[in-house]
């Protein structure tokens, strides 16, 4: 029971985080890991922030964790970070995409981003920061930020005796597969 | 055999598939939806469709049982208000063939408006109930449901979770068994509920749940599993995986997933061999207070609450007092709440309506709720489906006994939602002469669940094509001599609409017609708008509209070209001609 790992994605809409939790849930299916994911659907769609939890060991109950319950966290965007970090075991590993997306209420000026997000992590936990935004650009493909990301969680998490490359050849598209492949390099290394 | 990941929503649907299912209806609904988006890959085996709303849908199911060929409906756990009174009928009148209710719950409302537990309708309805607890069960306990319903010749609910329906898990499929086909005779005893009929039924039905209470209480689907006797745990549903999570073997379970009728006496006997007994289930003390009403001394609800879903952490800490450890962080996120999508449809309605803050706007259950919030802030009321508009007929009779008569009055509505059960609304405020503007924000599709068609989109759940019923041609039918087709987009034209509805002599009628951006078979003319910052004065009149492409940088409107569609309502809203459409 107590092999089981627990990974939280969290993000804002669009950025990706569903198509790393396939990726990630195809490949521990594969090493023969038990797997259970949960993932809210509905309001988030609407430019909301979003978390999937992926669950994996040799015996996994339940789908989802609560306050203090994931060994790592992956954060998309950073104020996301700040705002699921209390899911994460205070011993846990935060991998954190260096990037701001500002919610509506910031952009037309009535809240203000909160200063001081990425220290606020560094101070409470193991973290990994990954500049994945310009990672990305500099691969010419904005979109494989995610892919990126997954890499350094690959890392962090110490999955790298699944192939993830061959995991991804099966589920990526081929138009867009040699640059997430780069994008997982870079992220690995990150 | 390989397994593969599924949601319980992906396996309900194969279990109904493998159980032999063949006539299949459902309105979507979240978390239910996805167990109908996965009926067309079955091909020819079944057939299955969006029905216009929840009564038809369990109806649509009903007949097809009635006739002899298995049947499967589902819905968002409010959809069973819906169809309950076909619901409640079925159960005295009983089955035909196997016949399926899908009950969708939502604990915690990720995207409910209430979360009322919907196991009390199983007492109520006296209907039985299945309860799985993960994605094989979903498929596994489907096929039981079936079983159950032809054996007992009843209706089954089948309840599942948010977490059960969206959490994927590991199942092992099997193949499809197709169920004897018995040849249709009429049976007018059984199949028509004349009252003294139904008082037999009624006899009949009561027998029937007695038998399969003892049916309950032999099933392998209520589980014993003995660790011991210090602590026995009765649980259900997906609380049953939070508690193995917890308890691990260190405790003894009686999982439960036959909820209705409860096996008491199995239930019973676990209780004498543990010294401690704890029920762990979300929401309402269906069971605890059943256990208690019996005389089983147990614990439960004093402990878990009864308000939002249940996950380990809170069970470690409400049942064993232990806290979990975290960090709460010091800098505070702020919201995003979600919001009207850049280039929605709905954005000029709202924006133009917001505009006179003396206006009344009863709104409905879809995308378009989301005008409710600021800055468009444009919204009195939201209740259920369908409610948009006789809410607000309710409102302006109220305004006219109050002497409060000169308010203006707006029911709105999306295309879906017309369909589903506000089409009665749009009669009751002719008949009744109401001083309301009914107004359809037909956006060509079920938005909010997530781009399901509907009558008026042109297809069906087979993405065949589908006689595409006319909104104009029904109020106009109904008796509004004045419909107003308008495209919301048009600000102008909508502002026209709006003042000919109110200024209207006959009884008028506002149609929003403009197709949501996010329905994939059609070509979206998709380009970007762009600030002249020489022209921008900082005036933030264009915040007004609530457009997340939007923004305020250096004292000047900006726009995010990833976000902005073009959609120009921002261009014309600006007074100082600052914005203007670019070529992407
Ligand atoms: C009785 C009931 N059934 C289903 C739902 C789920 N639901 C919420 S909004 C919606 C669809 C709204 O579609 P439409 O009226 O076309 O508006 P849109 O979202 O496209 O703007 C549905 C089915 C519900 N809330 N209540």
């Amino acid at each position: 029971m107590n092999d089981v790992k627990s990974i939280i994605l969290v993000g804002v809409g669009g950025q990706g985080a569903i198509l790393v939790s396939r990726i990630l849930t195809h490949g521990l299916v594969q090493a023969g890991y038990d797997v259970k994911m949960s993932e809210v659907h509905g309001m988030a769609q609407r430019g909301g922030s979003v978390s999937v939890q992926v669950r994996f060991g040799s015996k996994v109950h339940s789908p989802i964790i609560g306050r203090g319950g994931a060994d790592i966290m992956v954060a998309f965007e950073k104020m996301e970070a700040v705002r699921y970090c209390e899911y994460l075991r205070p011993d846990g590993i935060a991998v954190i995409n260096d990037y701001e997306i500002l919610p509506m209420t910031v952009a037309s000026g009535s809240a203000e981003y909160p200063e001081g997000t990425l220290d606020e992590m560094k101070k409470n936990f193991t973290t990994v920061i990954v500049d994945a935004a310009s990672m990305a650009r500099d691969l010419g493909n904005p979109r494989c930020m995610n892919i990126v990301l997954f890499g350094a969680m690959v890392n962090a998490l110490g999955l790298s005796e699944i192939d993830w490359v061959a995991v991804m050849r099966e589920i990526l598209p081929s138009r867009i597969l040699e640059v997430n492949l780069k994008a997982f390099d870079l992220g690995l290394k990150a | 055999m390989m397994k593969s990941l599924m949601s319980g929503n992906e396996a309900a649907a194969r279990g109904a598939f493998e159980a032999g299912v063949k006539v299949c209806s459902a309105y979507p609904g979240t978390p239910s939806t996805e167990v109908f988006e996965n009926l067309p890959q079955y091909g020819d085996d079944l057939y299955c469709e969006w029905a216009p709303n929840e009564k038809v849908a369990a109806e649509v199911a009903y007949g097809a049982s009635i006739a002899g060929a298995r049947s499967l409906c589902a819905m968002k756990h409010v959809g069973v208000n819906v169809a309950a009174d076909p619901l409640f009928t079925a159960a005295y009148n009983g089955a035909g063939a196997g016949f399926v209710i899908i009950t969708a719950d939502d604990p915690s409302m990720h995207s409910s408006q209430n979360e009322q537990d919907n196991r009390l309708y199983s007492k109520f309805a006296k209907i039985p109930m299945i309860e799985p607890s993960n994605s094989q069960e979903c498929k596994d306990f489907m096929i039981e449901a079936f079983k159950i319903s032809e054996m007992f010749e009843v209706p089954v609910f089948f309840r599942m979770t948010t977490r059960v329906c969206h959490s994927k898990s590991l199942v092992e499929e099997g193949k499809r068994t197709e169920a004897k086909v018995v040849e249709y005779r009429r049976n007018v005893p059984k199949f028509v509920s004349t009252p003294a009929n139904a008082r037999l039924h009624h006899v009949d039905l009561e027998k029937k749940l007695s038998q399969i209470e003892e049916y309950s209480n032999q099933s392998s689907l209520n589980s014993e599993e003995m660790n011991g006797s210090e602590l026995g745990i009765v649980t259900s549903s997906i609380s049953y995986e939070y508690a193995k999570e917890v308890f691990e073997d260190k405790a003894s379970y009686l999982k439960i997933s036959i909820c209705n009728p409860l096996p008491m006496a199995k239930i019973k006997d676990f209780a004498g061999k543990v010294k401690r007994l704890i029920v762990i289930e979300e929401l309402e003390p269906f069971m605890e207070d059943q256990m208690k009403a019996a005389g089983i001394k147990c614990e439960g609800k004093n402990m878990t609450g009864k308000l939002f879903e249940l996950n380990p952490e809170l069970i470690r800490e409400r049942i064993l007092g232990q806290k979990a450890e975290f960090i709460v962080s010091n800098v505070k996120p702020v919201g995003r709440p979600p919001a009207l999508c850049p280039g929605c449809p709905h954005r000029g309605f709202f924006y133009t309506l917001s505009r006179k803050s003396d206006y009344v706007i009863c709104g409905d259950i879809g995308c378009y709720t989301l005008g409710c919030a600021p800055p468009l802030g444009a919204m009195d009321s939201c209740v259920c489906m369908g409610g948009g508009f006789s809410v607000a007929h309710g409102m302006s009779k109220a305004f006219q006994m109050n002497r409060e008569s000169g308010r203006k009055v707006f029911g709105v509505m999306g295309d879906s939602t017309f369909f589903h059960s506000g089409m009665t609304g749009a009669v009751e405020i002719l008949y009744n002469k109401g001083a309301v503007i009914p107004c359809v924000l037909d956006n060509r599709i079920t938005g909010m669940t997530g781009h399901q068609d509907n009558p008026g989109s042109g297809y069906d759940l087979m993405g065949r094509e589908a006689l595409m019923i006319d909104i104009e041609k029904v109020l106009v039918a109904f008796g509004y001599e004045n419909v107003i087709t308008v495209d919301p987009q048009d600000l102008k034209a909508m502002q026209k609409a709006v003042d000919d509805a109110l200024g209207s002599d006959v009884p008028a009628a506002i149609i929003c017609k403009r197709p949501c951006l996010l329905i994939k078979r059609m070509k979206h003319d998709i380009s970007c708008c762009a600030v002249d910052s020489n022209k921008c004065r900082g005036c933030r009149s264009c915040l007004k509209i609530g457009c997340p492409a939007i923004a305020v940088r250096f004292k000047k409107a900006f726009i995010d070209p990833t976000l902005c569609t073009g959609c120009t309502v921002c261009a014309q809203v600006c007074p100082f001609d600052a914005i203007s459409k670019e070529a992407r």
